[in-house]
């Protein structure tokens, strides 16, 4: 029952004092740090190389000069850069003009969709009615099934759209896409119900019960009250709504919506246009007037992000999107 | 001597029912807009795809001809590639689910701490939401496929003799015991790579979101009680974002659905004109896809849950 003292020297005494420890432990923490850092870094560089090579390529390629295309020893930056490719580009696409009508087209259905998803959000979220469940499956329904699967039936409602024999043609105008998002069945409008729904559900309830009390009625505690408190979901949906709405195809395609309001629509005929008018046939140089086309349709939508989006990152993180 | 006028109600409503009232006053546009358009169209899908739809040239008006399940029999029994690109689309939605979750998940868990220059990096990271949509998509993709060829004559260029090649390291590995099947599968999702960081923009975002919403007290503890940063991992923030691992799933299927194979193929017959084989495609495509969802989403559910 005796306790054997070890004896102890110099070092291993300064092995088993705290100042060791504390001084192992820090560098420890330090090399791991340093070591997670170089990991990350490298990830990082890998991955957004992957993502931004396209865009560089495109970018850098609509500068070429005919020369520059042609020499093998050239991969990203040109020897003699050009500015040729943007000025055939604008003026065969009709930049500025049918940009404007573009962004008008944009918002207004934008604006259409936020107002309707958002209110219909707003319902689910804070009413309670019969047959709530089933209809809430609906929306989930919306999201589940693509427009892809019902698109002929779509193109059919229309192309004869109204009552019977004493239809209207409603193709070829942007009137079906702005019925639709008015009727909140536009692009996504089931992610956006549901965004706004898990949104308003966030929400105190005190606010609205304030309102009621002070005598206001259910529309005025809506526009003046909630839709003001949810500019996070507004933002989201907003910058969602935007950029796949200006992106899109296939809705473009179905409706065929003109490309005199649509510039998307007006790239896909871009290659041929400048082959014709400047009656030019090698297909690597199209592609170089098509690489400034693309530079010019992708600036207005990355601006809009970029100029929205910490904005929208917040707003995804504090809108609940993921409920 | 005054009389009180009190305004004349037709319906008396109580307070539940008015609320009632209200809710559907609220939700009206859409109901309208999702029983014309989308019930309205689901139906006509199905009326569609149980008939033969001729435009007549002349007169450009629509015959229609009821033919029962023609249709139906057509495309599982004489259609040439319908059934290979349907269960070819299934699969290939199935096996980059995974790989497209634990990427995204990686990649929120690396963007979600603090570092120098995050900002950038997340608006980098979010770029695909914009740039892979579909009207400028193809072009992007041409882009990258001249890129992508000029970095395989590089890696050429870099080989020189020869001797080290790719399919030494997949040899090795071979070597080690790795079973074939798992070897090819790493070696595919390798050759997706690209598509896959594409494939989710939205899911990082969605996991970045899930990720903010984990209360910081359950890390605290975790730390307290000594957890490693390993078992913090599988014991918070796992388990925490598991119910955003289904919304994820969700849109993943959907997404990859949308670009997928048989959805191009139903396209290419309804612009040939064949309206009701095209019907066929979409409609059994789509049930096949919410079959395999819902199969994928009751195992998910199956596991344990924490709310807070």
């Amino acid at each position: 029952m005796q306790k054997t003292e070890i004896k102890t020297g110099s070092w291993q005494k300064f092995r088993s004092s705290a100042k060791y420890n504390d001084r192992k432990s820090r560098i420890m923490t330090r090399m791991k740090n340093l070591l997670l850092g170089i990991f990350r870094f490298i990830i990082i560089v890998g991955i957004s190389y992957v993502i931004l090579a396209p865009v560089i390529g495109t970018v850098s390629r609509s500068f070429f000069s005919t020369q520059d295309s042609i020499n093998p020893m050239v991969f990203t930056i040109p020897i003699n850069p050009t500015l040729s490719r943007y000025t055939m580009a604008i003026k065969y696409m009709d930049y500025l003009p049918i940009l404007g009508r573009t962004i008008l087209y944009v918002i207004g259905v934008t604006l259409l969709q936020l107002l309707t998803c958002s209110m219909v959000g707003y319902g689910f979220a804070r009413y309670k009615f019969p047959l709530k469940k089933l209809l809430f499956a609906f929306v989930v329904i919306m999201i589940v099934v693509p427009p892809q699967t019902i698109q002929f039936p779509l193109y059919m409602s229309f192309r004869y759209f109204g009552f019977g024999t004493d239809t209207v043609n409603l193709l070829k105008s942007p009137w079906p896409m702005v019925i639709l998002s008015a009727f909140g069945c536009g692009l996504r409008s089931g992610l956006y119900i549901y965004i706004f729904n898990q949104f308003f559900r966030g929400l105190p309830k005190e606010i609205e019960e304030a309102a009621l009390v002070d005598g206001a009625n259910p529309w005025y505690t809506y526009f003046g009250i909630m839709l003001p408190n949810a500019s996070p979901a507004i933002i989201t949906v907003a910058v969602f709504s935007i950029v796949w709405q200006y992106n899109d195809s296939f809705f473009a395609n179905t409706f065929n919506i003109p490309s005199s309001i649509l510039i998307t629509r007006k790239l896909d005929t871009l290659i041929n246009v400048i082959a014709n008018a400047e009656k030019i046939n090698s297909l690597r140089e199209l592609q170089l007037y098509f690489d400034a086309g693309v530079v010019l349709v992708l600036v207005p939508v990355v601006l809009i992000y970029l100029i929205l989006q910490r904005r929208f990152i917040e707003g995804v993180e504090r809108s609940g999107i993921v409920g | 001597m005054t009389t009180v006028k009190r305004r004349k109600k037709l319906f008396h409503l109580s307070y539940e029912q008015r609320n009632a009232a209200r809710g559907y006053a609220f939700i009206l546009p859409w109901l309208i807009g999702f029983i014309v358009f989308y019930l309205g169209c689901l139906y006509q899908l199905g009326r569609f795809s149980l008939l033969d739809i001729k435009i007549d040239a002349t007169t450009g008006s629509r015959v229609d001809t009821f033919v029962g399940f023609a249709n139906y029999v057509e495309a599982f029994t004489a259609h040439a590639t319908f059934k290979q690109r349907l269960t070819s689309s299934l699969i290939d939605m199935v096996i980059d689910l995974p790989m497209i979750i634990f990427f995204s998940l990686f990649v929120a868990l690396m963007l979600n701490r603090k570092f120098k220059g995050r900002a950038v990096v997340r608006a980098i990271f979010f770029l695909p939401v914009i740039l892979s949509a579909d009207a400028v998509g193809s072009a992007i993709t041409r882009a990258s496929e001249l890129m992508n060829a000029g970095l395989t004559a590089a890696a050429q260029e870099m080989q020189g003799g020869g001797t080290v090649s790719v399919t030494y390291y997949i040899q090795l590995f071979g070597d080690i015991a790795l079973p074939a099947s798992i070897l090819d599968y790493i070696v595919g999702a390798v050759n997706r790579i690209a598509s896959i960081i594409k494939g989710s923009g939205v899911q990082i975002i969605l996991f970045i979101a899930a990720l903010q919403s984990i209360p910081g007290a359950l890390y605290e503890v975790a730390k307290i009680e000594g957890a490693t940063a390993y078992e913090t991992l599988w014991k918070v923030t796992i388990p925490m974002v598991m119910p955003h691992i289904i919304t994820n799933t969700i849109y993943t299927l959907v997404d990859r659905f949308v670009t997928s194979d048989v959805v191009t193929l139903a396209n290419e017959t309804y612009q040939k004109y064949n309206y009701g084989l095209s019907s066929v495609f979409s409609l059994t495509s789509t049930v096949a896809t919410c079959l395999i969802l819902g199969l994928i989403v009751y195992l998910l559910n199956k596991r344990a849950f924490y709310y807070n």
